[in-house]
């Protein structure tokens, strides 16, 4: 049994509702833990006042110089004591979850197990990095709940100036949009920069994100420094079965409002089965007796929406891989970024597929650690030194879909042209 | 003197294997989906190219989970899902089943142990959300307590699939964001400058990082009372709370002045078209803990109008594209402020250079 509960009449309100209340989840463990008392204590505080009431400061493992956020009360008494002296220290743990966030219950069972002995008991799946926060220890007891989690086979993320966690789609477990294998991608990648998540000494933070397909699930294009988005080169492929059976449940208004008129680029017809075009980027299925569609895939940016529609009736083609786009970010401190792209497409079929996305990996991160200046982003990188200079150091060649247009100005100094342009030609002739 | 204690050195692991935690099927038709439907909200049914079918069921959870609840979660894994569970991006949970029989009394014990069943197709899912007062330290609200707040109002929708497309929100205890982009978010909006407690910026703060964090570059070292401190021109001020995390001592979190504001239109997917970031449509929402009934009004109402007027697959961002933006403040009601023009860098492209204009 733990001390008496403070008085709480504005967390109360938080308990009635329909939805899960984690009041009343905190309520539970209070029951048997005088530190969550007082988290509550000081939580009720802060909806009284509207004011925070942690601070930071250093706490770590040994071994490791990030992964845990340390959290110190402010809250005192005017003789410098803490108002909550059991939730005075209420540090978060930062682990990284497995790839599309899978868990067995034995799992997640010692993981309570654990987290009961030696923490507050609560969780949050997931941080929007992906962790998995394990919050409220105090000092002494981080290490203590660290090591039984790392001898699971679990693992600190980052925090600070490091590579941080990552996160990948259900993708290739469970999803018939999946266009590469995102967990081997993840875990290739971010067991590559082991040093720089738990020994944070990077300009700034540095995100990566999986997705399986240009639905994007993991938001990668809005907010990780490098974003792995799956794609295909080929046709997109067709089942008659399904498309049959689709039309027949949707009819003609549903096809052509909801899917032909709203393919971004046209690629998508609905045509008389007579008229329906062949040839080898064309992609046709019949829908009924008398119509089908006709996609002509040079025109198709892949974007996913008549195949999101359409499931089984449409799929991605085989010819799969990724689109991978570098500089995406939130807010601070020029505005947001997304990513932009950098490498259109590779595969990542094979294992040394895969080792070429993580030496591109590599690459940027020494490019960056090298480069960018403090708390700088490396979107801001790139905005600062311009694309072109950050390709010509990539060694990656200048591509038309790096852009949404050529310049719209004359500021540039070009005295250079002609040797690119015998640089294009040597290599196309070589090829 | 306690004897020097053996410390143990961390096993570098990384990212775990995820293998072992995959239900049978899923491990066993690994990247071989073929299609998927939906039917009925909260249940994704997925047919593999081997014939092999799963459903998955999907519950909303209040994610800052006690160890109570997870074994709640985990007993329920094992009564119907082979003992596996997974989580989405906006901590909804996952039960698969490979037998159809079972997803009626599995969604029957969820909604009994209190975990709604929804979150699927054109829903509106769970709120990506973040720490708040709960844990960040520098909060300007609190961030479970909002999402509490809101899906207590937004439950009836989590729960059927009724809306013109998936609306993905977030919320954001300061204007960092780590609540993300989304169809619509509530982040804070900090309206006055900090407030600077002279006497420990000296000890606390390392006063070139502090100047070097700020947008506007309106902070400039100082002596103050005969101290080393900064101060801020503020008439320069933006009020972003840059300066905070690196400088404690400049306050810009204020129980009155801190308000919330709200942003439509932000779509990481690519389906139709471009991914877009999201914009400011109100602010000054007052930050009425514990339940922000004004915030909520207005993400209702906007919710509201955007279900009765877009079309389907619009999402939040294509359904603004075609009505533009006069019919969008007109139709929801919001006061179209002076403060919404863009005039941060590369702000023109936000400027209409055109005649295009509805009437
Ligand atoms: C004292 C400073 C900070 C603290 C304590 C902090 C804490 C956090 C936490 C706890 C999360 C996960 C949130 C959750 O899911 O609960 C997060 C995510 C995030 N943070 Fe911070 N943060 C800080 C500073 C920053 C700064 C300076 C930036 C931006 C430049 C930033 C940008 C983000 C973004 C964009 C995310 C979301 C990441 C994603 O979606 O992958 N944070 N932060
Ligand atoms: S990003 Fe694509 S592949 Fe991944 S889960 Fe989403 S739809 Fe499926
Ligand atoms: S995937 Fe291609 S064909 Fe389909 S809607 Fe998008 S651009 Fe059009
Ligand atoms: S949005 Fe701001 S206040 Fe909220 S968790 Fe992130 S850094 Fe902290
Ligand atoms: S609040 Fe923002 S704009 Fe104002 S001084 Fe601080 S960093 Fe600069």
């Amino acid at each position: 049994m733990a001390k008496k509960m403070h008085d709480t009449p504005n967390l109360d309100q938080l308990e009635s509702g329909p939805w899960p209340s984690f009041v009343t989840g905190l309520k539970e463990l209070a029951k048997n833990k005088d530190h969550v008392v007082d988290l509550l204590g000081q939580l009720e505080e802060s909806y009284k006042t509207r004011k925070g009431y942690w601070k930071g400061g250093t706490v770590g493992v040994f071994g490791y110089g990030g992964g845990v956020i340390p959290r110190f009360t402010e809250l005192k008494n005017e003789d410098g004591t803490p108002k909550f002296k059991d939730a005075a220290e209420f540090h978060t743990l930062r682990v990284m979850p497995p790839p599309g966030m899978h868990y067995d219950t034995d799992t997640l069972r010692q993981f309570c197990d654990i987290w009961e002995k030696h923490g507050s008991g609560l969780i949050a799946f997931h941080g929007q990095s992906g962790d998995i926060m394990f919050q409220g220890a105090t000092t002494e007891n981080v290490q203590k709940a660290f090591d039984e989690f790392n001898e699971m086979g679990f693992d600190l993320g980052g925090a600070g100036p490091a590579v941080r966690t990552s996160m990948s789609c259900v993708g290739a477990a469970r999803c018939e949009q999946s266009c590469y294998d995102e967990a081997k991608a993840h875990r290739a990648v971010l067991n590559t920069f082991l040093d720089d998540i738990h020994r944070p000494s990077l300009p700034y933070k540095f995100k990566f994100k999986f997705s399986g397909c240009p639905n994007d699930c993991m938001n990668s294009v809005q907010r990780a420094d490098m974003a792995v988005i799956g794609t295909w080169r080929d046709n997109i492929r067709t089942d008659e079965a399904l498309a049959k059976k689709w039309f027949a449940k949707h009819g003609m208004d549903e096809l052509v409002n909801d899917v032909v008129a709203r393919c971004p680029t046209k690629a998508f017809q609905l045509k008389e089965i007579g008229k329906v075009k062949s040839g080898d980027r064309i992609s046709s299925v019949a829908v009924n007796d008398t119509h089908a569609v006709e996609i002509d895939n040079r025109d198709c940016v892949r974007c996913m929406h008549c195949i999101n529609v359409m499931t089984g009736a449409l799929a991605a083609g085989t010819d799969k891989g990724a689109t991978v786009l570098v500089g995406g970010k939130s807010h601070l401190k020029i505005g947001g970024l997304l990513g932009t792209v950098i490498l259109p497409f590779i595969k990542l079929d094979t294992d040394e597929d895969v080792e070429k996305l993580v030496d591109f990996a590599q690459r940027t991160i020494d490019f960056f650690a090298e480069n960018a200046l403090e708390h700088e982003r490396t979107g801001e990188m790139i905005e600062r030194i311009g694309l072109a200079n950050f390709l010509e150091a990539m060694e990656i060649d200048a591509d038309p879909a790096m852009v949404n247009s050529p310049r719209m100005n004359p500021y540039v100094r070009t005295d250079g042209w002609d040797d690119e342009v015998a640089k294009i030609n040597a290599k196309k002739n070589a090829a | 003197m306690n004897a020097p204690v053996q410390m143990r050195k961390p096993k570098e692991t990384g990212v775990p294997d995820n293998k072992k935690y995959l239900h049978p099927l899923l491990l066993k038709n690994y990247g071989n989906w073929k299609y998927h439907d939906r039917p009925r909200p909260g249940v994704l049914h997925h047919v593999s190219h081997s014939g092999d079918e799963v459903w998955s069921v999907r519950a909303g959870t209040q994610r800052q989970m006690d160890v109570y609840t997870i074994r709640k979660l985990c007993d329920i894994a094992d009564k119907f899902a082979e003992g596996r569970v997974r989580f989405t991006i906006r901590s909804n949970i996952e039960y698969i089943v490979s037998d159809e029989s079972k997803v009626a009394p599995l969604i029957a014990e969820l909604e009994k142990s209190g975990f709604p069943v929804g979150g699927t197709g054109n829903s509106v899912t769970m709120i990506a959300h973040t720490q708040g007062w709960l844990h960040c330290d520098i909060p300007g609200t609190d961030a479970s307590g909002v999402v509490k707040a809101l899906m207590d109002e937004l439950y009836d929708e989590f729960r059927r699939e009724e809306m013109p497309n998936r609306v993905h929100l977030s919320t954001s205890c300061c204007e960092i964001n780590c609540g993300g982009q989304a169809d619509l978010a509530i982040i804070v909006q900090h309206t006055k400058p900090p407030v600077i407690n002279h006497d420990l910026v000296a000890n606390v703060c390392e006063r070139p990082t502090v100047v070097a964090r700020c947008p506007v570059a309106a902070i400039r070292p100082a002596m103050v009372n005969g101290k080393p401190s900064l101060e801020i021109d503020e008439a320069k001020c933006m009020c972003c709370g840059a300066c905070y995390p690196p400088c404690p001592p400049m306050q810009i979190n204020d129980p009155e002045n801190s308000k919330l504001a709200i942003w439509v239109g932000g779509k990481n997917s690519n389906a139709r078209g471009k991914p877009t970031f999201m914009k400011m449509v109100a602010s000054g929402l007052p930050n009425n803990a514990p339940r922000w009934p004004e915030v909520g009004a207005v993400v209702k109402n906007i919710l509201h109008v955007y279900k009765e007027d877009a079309r389907p697959w619009e999402r939040m961002a294509d359904w603004i594209d075609r009505i533009g933006w006069p019919s969008f403040f007109e139709k929801t009601g919001l006061p179209f402020t002076k403060y919404l023009i863009d005039d941060w860098r590369g702000s023109r492209a936000n400027l209409n250079s055109s005649t295009h204009i509805r009437f």
